[in-house]
C-alpha cells in the first residue's frame, strides 16, 4: 500500500509471518495454511471422486431412449443445479439430519468430522449435476450413426455405451471436465460456512490471529494459482495421452 | 419434521423480501451491469489491444479465474478501504459499507467470466465483418461499437443471462461477511428463533423458484432470438 | 485512356510476406487511371485477393507502396478511415450487416464517417437502392435477401459513400449461378457510367465486355498487363495463355 504523508495510516507488510507460531500451538503459520491446503485438496478429491460417478450415470440416464430415465436425469440436473452451493451445503448439514429418525440424527450431529463429511457430499452431489450436462452432451455430440452401428452389430445397450459412446465422449469432454474439476476446488472454500478449514477458511485464520490479512490472502492466491496451474498441465498432458490418432485436431 | 413451523416463515416474510431480496436483486442487477462493461472492454483490450495491454487483461482474467469467490471477496473486503484511502490520498483507510464492497467484488470477479464470453462472442463474428466496416471508413472502435458488438450481444444474450443466474446464486456468498442478503436474512431469523430447518428449507425453495424459472426464461429466448443472416 | 493522366491507384514495388512460408505479393506494380476498369485475374493462390486489399490497407505490406487518389496508404499523417471511406469495396461474401435492416447498412458509415445527417443519408441510400433495382427492399434485414439480392445491397453500401474507386473482390463466386448475371449487369452498369474499377473476377464475359486491361497474377506476381484485346486474342506469356485456355474451353 501507498504510504503518503509521515503520519499516513498504512499497511504494515511482515512477510516474516509465515514462520511465527501461531497461537494454536502446533506449529508455524505456514503449517496452518498447510494443513488448510491438504483439506482442501482432499474434500476436492472425494467430491470430485461422487460427481464424476453419479454425474456419469446421470449423464448417461439422460440420453437413454424413452421418457423416465432422461427425465429422472434433468430432474436431478435442476435441482442441484438451481439452488446456491452455500445454500445446498446447509441444507445436508442443518436439515438433512432433522430428516432422519432421531438416533441416526444424534450419530450424524456427533460426528467428529461432520463438516468435511457434509462438504464431500454437498460439493460432489452439486458437482455431479454439471458432470451429467458435460457426459450427456459429449454423448449427444457422437455422431447417431455410431449407436447404429454398435447395434447392428449385436451390442446390448450397456455394452454400447461402455466399449463405444462413453469411450469417446469422455475424450470429446476432457476440456470442460477439467475447468469442472478446478470449480470443485475452488468451491471446497464454500465450505468455510459449516466450519471446514480449508485453504480460505485458515487463510482467514491466520487474519484473525495475526492481522497479517494480505500475506495470508497472497499466500492463498499462490496456492491456488499453484494448484491451477498444476492441474491445467496435467489436463493437457491427460488429453494428449488418450487423443485418437486422426480424430480432430492433430 | 412433525413440528414445521410455517408461521415462522410468514411472519418474516416481509423482513426476507424487502430487506434480503432486495439487496440480492440489487446487487445481482448492478454486478451483472457492472461486470458485462468491464468484462467487454477487458475482451476487447485482450483482443485489439497492443502486446502489453492485452497481456495484463489476459492475465487479470486468468488471476480471478483460478480463485475462489469466497476469497476474492475476503480480499476486497479488506482491500478496499485501502484502494479508497490511496485514491483519494487520505490519510486513514476509508470505511465502506458491506454493499459497496460486495458490488466491486462482484464487478470485478464477475468481469472476469463475462469477458470470456464476450471473448468467444467476438471471435465468433465472421473476419469479413470487421474488415467490411473498416472498408467503409468506420475507425475500428466504430467497427466494434456499430458492426460487432450489436451481433455479439445478441448470439450471447442467452449465455450472458445464464451467467447472470450463477451470479445471483453467487451472492449468497455474502453470508461471509454477515451481510442480510436474501440469505442473510433468513439465516438471522433462523439463529435468533433456532429455526434453521424452516428457514434454510424456505430459502432454498425461493432460490430455487427463481433460478429455474429464469432458466427457462433464458431457454425460449434463446429460440426467439436468433440474428437472421 | 490517357496513359498521362494521374491514376487513382498507383501500386509500385509491393512485397508481402505472412511471418513463415512464401511472399504472397512479389514486386507488383500496377495503376489504374480514372475512369479505368482493370480486371485482375489469375489462379487461386495467385495473390490477387491479397492485392486488392492493400489498396484499402486491411492487408499491411512489407515493402512498396500504394497511393490512392494522391495519399499514401498507411502513409504519416494520412487519416485511414477518411481515405478508406473513398475506396468503396465489395466483398465475396458481401459482408452486409445482419442485426442492419438494409437501409441502415447503407446509412451506418455516411452518418458516423462522412457526418451526413439521418435525412440526407437516407435519401442518397433511397436512390442507390433504386439503382440497383432494390428500393423495395429497404426495410428487410440481410438475412431475408437472396445472395445476389445482397451482394447488389452491399454495392449500393459502397456507392453510397461516393467513393473514387470501386474494388471488387471476386464479387460473384459465392453466388448460387443464376444470381450472378443479376450482380454483373449492376457491375457493368456502373463501369459504362464512367466509375473506376479493380475488379478481381474469374467472368471473362465481364471482362471482355467492359474491362479497358487485364492484369493476369500467378504466384505472387504480375504475369501480363494488356488491353482486353490483346490479353484475349494473343496473351503473351505461356502462364496466362494456359490459364485462359482452362477457363474458356469449359
Amino acid at each position: 500500500m501507498h504510504r503518503h504523508q509521515g503520519r499516513a495510516v498504512g499497511y504494515n507488510w511482515n512477510w516474516g509471518i509465515f514462520w511465527e507460531q501461531s497461537p494454536e500451538g502446533n506449529g508455524t503459520y505456514l503449517d496452518m495454511l498447510v494443513q488448510g491446503l491438504g483439506t482442501t485438496l482432499l474434500t476436492a478429491a472425494l467430491a470430485w471422486i461422487i460427481a464424476l460417478v453419479v454425474g456419469s450415470a446421470v449423464g448417461v440416464l439422460r440420453t437413454l431412449p424413452g421418457r423416465t430415465a432422461p427425465l429422472l436425469a434433468s430432474a436431478w440436473i435442476e435441482l442441484f443445479r438451481n439452488m446456491p452451493l452455500l445454500v445446498q451445503l446447509f441444507l445436508w448439514y442443518f436439515v438433512f439430519p432433522d430428516l432422519l429418525p432421531t438416533p441416526w440424527a444424534i450419530w450424524l450431529k456427533q460426528l467428529p468430522n461432520a463438516s468435511f463429511v457434509t462438504a464431500v457430499i454437498g460439493i460432489g452431489f452439486f458437482m455431479s449435476a454439471r458432470v451429467a450436462v458435460q457426459i450427456s452432451s459429449g454423448i449427444e455430440a457422437l455422431p447417431l450413426g455410431q449407436r447404429a452401428a454398435a447395434t447392428a452389430l449385436g451390442l446390448t445397450s450397456a455394452q454400447t455405451y461402455r466399449y463405444v459412446l462413453l469411450p469417446m465422449a469422455f475424450r470429446i469432454i476432457l476440456p470442460p471436465l477439467t475447468s469442472e474439476l478446478l470449480n470443485t476446488i475452488k468451491n471446497t472454500s464454500v465450505a468455510l460456512t459449516i466450519g471446514l478449514a480449508e485453504l480460505t477458511a485458515r487463510a482467514r485464520a491466520v487474519q484473525e490471529f495475526s492481522f497479517q490479512v494480505f500475506e495470508a490472502f497472497t499466500a492463498a492466491t499462490l496456492a491456488y494459482l499453484a494448484i491451477n496451474l498444476i492441474a491445467t498441465l496435467a489436463a493437457r498432458w491427460l488429453e494428449s495421452r488418450v487423443r485418437v490418432p486422426g480424430y480432430g485436431k492433430a | 419434521m412433525s413440528n414445521f413451523d410455517f408461521e415462522i416463515i410468514g411472519r418474516s416474510l416481509g423482513y426476507l423480501f424487502f430487506e434480503g431480496m432486495r439487496f440480492t436483486l440489487t446487487l445481482t442487477f448492478l454486478a451483472a451491469i457492472g461486470g458485462v462493461i468491464l468484462g467487454t472492454g477487458l475482451a476487447i483490450i485482450r483482443l485489439s489491444g497492443g502486446r502489453v495491454l492485452s497481456a495484463v487483461a489476459a492475465g487479470y482474467v486468468n488471476l480471478v479465474r483460478a480463485l475462489p469467490l469466497v476469497l476474492v471477496i475476503f480480499w476486497f473486503y479488506f482491500l478496499v478501504p485501502y484502494l479508497g484511502q490511496w485514491l483519494t490520498g487520505s490519510s486513514r483507510p476509508i470505511h465502506v459499507g458491506g454493499f459497496a464492497s460486495a458490488l466491486i467484488t462482484f464487478i470485478v470477479f464477475e468481469a472476469a467470466y463475462f469477458s470470456e464470453i464476450m471473448r468467444a462472442g467476438i471471435a465468433s463474428i465472421p473476419r469479413g465483418q470487421a474488415a467490411a466496416g473498416l472498408a467503409l471508413g468506420l475507425t475500428p472502435l466504430q467497427s466494434m461499437r456499430y458492426v460487432i458488438l450489436p451481433q455479439v450481444f445478441r448470439i450471447m444474450l442467452p449465455v450472458l443471462l445464464t451467467q447472470t443466474i450463477v451470479l445471483f446464486q453467487d451472492t449468497s456468498l455474502v453470508y461471509v461477511l454477515s451481510i442480510t442478503d436474501f440469505l442473510g436474512a433468513a439465516s438471522k431469523i433462523a439463529q435468533r428463533d433456532g429455526r434453521l430447518v424452516e428457514m434454510y428449507s424456505f430459502a432454498a425453495l425461493v432460490y430455487f423458484i427463481v433460478s429455474f424459472a429464469a432458466s427457462r426464461g433464458v431457454q425460449r429466448l434463446r429460440a426467439l432470438i436468433a440474428v437472421p443472416r | 485512356m490517357s496513359s498521362t493522366a494521374e491514376p487513382v491507384i498507383r501500386i509500385e514495388h509491393v512485397t508481402k510476406s505472412y511471418t513463415s512460408g512464401m511472399p504472397v505479393l512479389r514486386d507488383v506494380s500496377l495503376t489504374v487511371a480514372r475512369g479505368e476498369v482493370v480486371v485482375v485475374c489469375g489462379p487461386s493462390g495467385s495473390g490477387k485477393s491479397t492485392l486488392i486489399k492493400c489498396v484499402n490497407a486491411l492487408e499491411p505490406i512489407q515493402q512498396g507502396r500504394i497511393t490512392v487518389d494522391g495519399e499514401q496508404v498507411g502513409g504519416k499523417g494520412v487519416n485511414l478511415p477518411r481515405l478508406r471511406a473513398r475506396v468503396g469495396m465489395v466483398f465475396q461474401h458481401f459482408e452486409l450487416f445482419p442485426h442492419m435492416r438494409v437501409l441502415d447498412n447503407l446509412c451506418l458509415a455516411q452518418c458516423k464517417v462522412l457526418g451526413r445527417s439521418r435525412q440526407e443519408a437516407e435519401s442518397r441510400s433511397e436512390a442507390l437502392l433504386d439503382r440497383v433495382g432494390l428500393k423495395a427492399f429497404a426495410g428487410k434485414h440481410p438475412g431475408q435477401l437472396s445472395g445476389g439480392q445482397q451482394q447488389r445491397v452491399a454495392i449500393a453500401r459502397a456507392l453510397a459513400m461516393d467513393p473514387v474507386v470501386m474494388l471488387f473482390d471476386e464479387a460473384t463466386s459465392a453466388l448460387d449461378p443464376e444470381m450472378v448475371s443479376e450482380v454483373l449487369d449492376v457491375m457493368v452498369e456502373l463501369a459504362r457510367s464512367g466509375m473506376t474499377m479493380m475488379v478481381v473476377t474469374h467472368e471473362m464475359g465481364f471482362a471482355r465486355k467492359v474491362a479497358h486491361r487485364v492484369v493476369f497474377m500467378d504466384q505472387g506476381e504480375v504475369v501480363e498487363d494488356s488491353p482486353t484485346t490483346v490479353f484475349f486474342e494473343g496473351a503473351q506469356s505461356p502462364r496466362a495463355r494456359q490459364f485462359l485456355s482452362k477457363i474458356l474451353t469449359y
